[in-house]
C-alpha cells in the first residue's frame, strides 16, 4: 500500500512533465499540415490575410505585434510596479501596506474579459484625445508621421490595459524581494546619514535587481499570451505588416487575439494554420518563462506563484 | 537658575561647536529634494495603480446593476433575438459552474498528488525538474491550453468537435500548476515533529500523509483550491475555442456546445449595438452591452465570493502553529 501511494504521487509528478511535452507534441501534430503545406495551398485554403504569401509572412507580423504589445506593457508597468512594491515594503504604514497587498491581489483576480470590456468601452474613448495629442506632438519631428485613431482602440490602449493586468504579478514578486533586503544593510546606510531614498538606492535596489528583472519577465510572459483584452480593445483586423503606428487602429495584431478571433469560424487547413501560430506563441512564452524561472531559481528564497 | 541660564547662553552663543552641530544636523538641500521627489513618485505610483482598479469596479457596478435581476440570472438566451429586452445568463452560469466543476475534479487529485510527491517523496533531478516545469507551466498562455484541448479531442472526434469537457481539460492545464504550487506551500507548513511522532508510533508513511499531513493542512488546501478555481473561472479564450457558444441550456459536459459566463460577456460585447426598427416597442439598442455588463458583474461577484470564502476558511480553520 505504501508503495502504491508512493507510485501514485510520483506518477502525478511525472504526468505534469508528460502533459507539458504533450502540449508541444499535439500542437506540432495539428500544425504540421500548415507547416508543410505549399505556399499555393496555404493561400487558397489557409485563410491567409491579403498580403501574406506564406506561413512566415503570416506569423511574422503577428509575432511583431505580440512583441510590441508586450514590450510596451512592460515598459509602462515595471516602474509603477516597482514603485508600489517599494511603497508596500518601505513607505506605507504597516496597516496600509496590508490593505494595499489585498487590493493588488484583487486586481490580479479580475477576469481578463472584464478588463477587455472596461478597456474597450470606458478607457479607449477617454484616452483617445491623449493619444491624438501625443501623435500630434511626435509628428512635429521632421520626417515622422504618426497617425492616431479617433476611437482610441489602438495598440497603445491595448498595451495600457495589458500593463494594468501584469502590474499585480510584477508587484507581488518585487515586493517579496524588497522585503528580504538584509536589515543590517539598510541600517548601515541609515547610520551613514543616508536619506530614505538613498537607503533604497544603495541597499534595496541592488539587492533586488535580479528579482525585479525576473518579475518583469514573468509579467512579459503573461502579456505575450493575453488574449481577451487584446481581442476586445483592438478592433478586429489581422496585422499584415511591420509598423510602429501604435496609435493607429487596424495595423497591428497579436497571435493570441488573432487565433481567438478567427478560430470559431475556421475549418480545414485554416485551423492548422492557426494552431501553427499557436505553436509559435507557445515556444516564445515558454522561452521567456524558463529564462525568468531560471533567474528566480538561482535564488531560491522566493517564487512568483505564492 | 544659574544652570538654566548657562545652558541657554550655550545654545544661542555662536561658536565653533555650534557651527559643527549645524553642519551635522542640517541636510544637504539637493539630497533632501531628491528624497522628497522619490517619496512623491512612490506615492504617485500607488495612486496611479488604484485609479484603474476603482474605475473598473465602479463601472462594472454602475453599468451592471441595471440588468442584474433575478430574471437575468434565471433565463437563457433561447429564442431571444435582435434588440428584444429579454434573455439572461442562466445557461452561461450553469455552463461555467459545470465546466469549472469538471476542471476541479481533474485538477485537484493530480495537483494534490504532485504536491505530495514534491514535499514528501521528491528528491534528486526528477523533483527539481517537476518543480521547475510546474513554474514554467503557470506561464502557459490560456489560448494555447484551449488549442491543446482541441488538438487532443479533434483526433478522436473530428475537427468540428466542441464539448464542455474539452473546456474542463483546457482549464485543468491552467489550474493544475496553481494547485501544485499553493498546496506545496501548505504541506511544507506542517511541522516535521508531527510526521516523526507518527513514524515513532509505527504508522506507515502513506497513512501518516493521509491521516496527519493532509488532516493538518486541510484548511490551507481548501483555500488553495478555492483560489485556483477563482483564477480559472474567468478564463475566456480556451473556452471560446474548445466549448464554443450556444443560446440554450446544456447540462451535459459530454455532448454539444455550452455557454460560459466569460464567453457570454465576450459574445454579447461582440454583437455590439442591436438594430431596432423605427417604432419597435420591445427593442433596446444597448441591450447586448447591458447584458455583457450584468454578466461581468455576475462573474466578478463569483470571483470575489470565492476569494473571500477562501480567506475565511484559512482564517477560521487554520491550525494554530505558532
Amino acid at each position: 500500500m505504501s508503495r502504491v501511494f508512493r507510485w501514485a504521487a510520483t506518477a502525478a509528478g511525472v504526468l505534469l512533465l508528460v502533459v507539458l511535452a504533450a502540449v508541444a507534441v499535439f500542437l506540432l501534430i495539428r500544425g504540421w499540415a500548415a507547416i508543410t503545406a505549399s505556399d499555393a495551398t496555404l493561400q487558397s485554403e489557409g485563410n491567409l490575410p491579403p498580403g501574406a504569401h506564406n506561413l512566415a509572412g503570416y506569423i511574422g507580423p503577428l509575432i511583431f505585434g505580440t512583441l510590441i504589445a508586450a514590450a510596451l506593457a512592460l515598459v509602462m508597468a515595471t516602474p509603477v510596479a516597482v514603485g508600489i512594491a517599494l511603497f508596500v515594503s518601505h513607505y506605507a504604514p504597516r496597516r496600509v501596506a496590508g490593505a494595499v497587498g489585498f487590493v493588488i491581489d484583487l486586481l490580479a483576480a479580475i477576469p481578463s474579459v472584464v478588463f477587455g470590456l472596461w478597456g474597450a468601452q470606458i478607457l479607449a474613448p477617454r484616452i483617445a484625445p491623449l493619444w491624438q495629442w501625443v501623435a500630434d506632438v511626435l509628428s512635429v519631428i521632421p520626417g515622422v508621421t504618426v497617425r492616431a485613431t479617433a476611437t482610441g482602440r489602438s495598440m497603445a490602449t491595448t498595451a495600457l490595459v495589458l500593463a494594468i493586468m501584469i502590474l499585480p504579478i510584477i508587484t507581488a514578486v518585487s515586493r517579496e524581494v524588497f522585503k528580504q533586503t538584509p536589515h543590517l544593510h539598510q541600517e548601515a546606510a541609515l547610520a551613514l546619514g543616508a536619506t530614505r531614498w538613498e537607503v533604497i538606492r544603495m541597499a534595496v535596489l541592488p539587492f533586488g535587481r535580479s528579482g525585479v528583472v525576473s518579475a518583469a519577465m514573468l509579467g512579459l510572459g503573461r502579456a505575450l499570451g493575453e488574449t481577451m483584452a487584446v481581442l476586445m480593445v483592438l478592433s478586429t483586423s489581422s496585422g499584415t505588416g511591420y509598423s510602429f503606428q501604435i496609435f493607429d487602429s487596424g495595423v497591428l495584431q497579436t497571435i493570441a487575439a488573432n487565433i481567438a478571433a478567427k478560430f470559431p469560424d475556421s475549418s480545414g487547413l485554416a485551423v492548422n494554420t492557426l494552431i501553427a501560430t499557436g505553436l509559435a506563441l507557445f515556444v516564445i512564452t515558454m522561452a521567456v518563462n524558463m529564462l525568468a524561472r531560471w533567474i528566480v531559481s538561482r535564488r531560491n528564497e522566493f517564487s512568483g506563484a505564492n | 537658575m544659574s544652570a538654566t541660564s548657562a545652558s541657554a547662553t550655550a545654545s544661542t552663543a555662536p561658536g565653533p561647536d555650534n557651527a559643527l552641530r549645524e553642519l551635522l544636523t542640517s541636510v544637504d538641500r539637493g539630497r533632501q529634494r531628491k528624497n522628497r521627489t522619490m517619496t512623491g513618485l512612490v506615492w504617485a505610483a500607488f495612486f496611479l495603480a488604484m485609479t484603474p482598479l476603482f474605475s473598473l469596479l465602479w463601472t462594472v457596478l454602475s453599468h451592471g446593476l441595471a440588468k442584474f435581476t433575478p430574471y437575468f440570472l434565471l433565463h437563457s438566451m433561447r429564442n431571444v433575438s435582435g434588440g428584444m429586452d429579454a434573455g439572461g445568463a442562466y445557461h452561461a452560469i450553469a455552463g461555467t459552474l459545470l465546466i469549472t466543476l469538471g476542471t476541479t475534479v481533474i485538477s485537484v487529485p493530480i495537483g494534490l498528488l504532485a504536491a505530495i510527491y514534491l514535499v514528501e517523496y521528491g528528491k534528486g533531478p526528477l523533483a527539481r525538474a517537476v518543480t521547475f516545469f510546474v513554474d514554467v507551466m503557470t506561464g502557459i498562455p490560456s489560448i494555447v491550453a484551449g488549442l491543446f484541448a482541441f488538438a487532443v479531442f479533434a483526433i478522436f472526434f473530428g475537427p468540428g468537435v466542441r464539448l464542455g469537457v474539452m473546456g474542463s481539460v483546457a482549464l485543468a492545464l491552467l489550474m493544475i500548476p496553481v494547485v501544485v504550487r499553493s498546496s506545496e506551500e501548505m504541506l511544507r507548513l506542517v511541522p516535521n515533529e508531527l510526521r516523526e511522532a507518527a513514524y515513532a508510533l509505527g504508522v506507515p508513511k502513506w497513512l501518516t500523509i493521509v491521516k496527519v499531513v493532509l488532516r493538518t493542512s486541510v484548511a490551507g488546501l481548501t483555500t488553495s483550491v478555492l483560489l485556483a478555481v477563482a483564477r480559472v473561472i474567468g478564463e475566456t479564450a480556451p473556452l471560446l475555442i474548445a466549448v464554443g457558444t450556444t443560446a440554450s441550456i446544456n447540462f451535459n459536459l459530454f455532448a454539444g456546445r455550452m455557454m460560459t459566463l466569460p464567453v457570454f460577456i465576450y459574445d454579447q460585447y461582440h454583437q455590439g449595438p442591436a438594430r431596432c426598427a423605427r417604432n419597435a416597442t420591445n427593442c433596446l439598442v444597448s441591450i447586448n452591452l447591458d447584458r455583457a455588463w450584468a454578466a461581468a458583474l455576475t462573474l466578478l461577484l463569483i470571483v470575489v465570493i470565492l476569494n473571500l470564502v477562501g480567506r475565511l476558511v484559512t482564517w477560521l480553520f487554520a491550525p494554530k502553529l505558532r
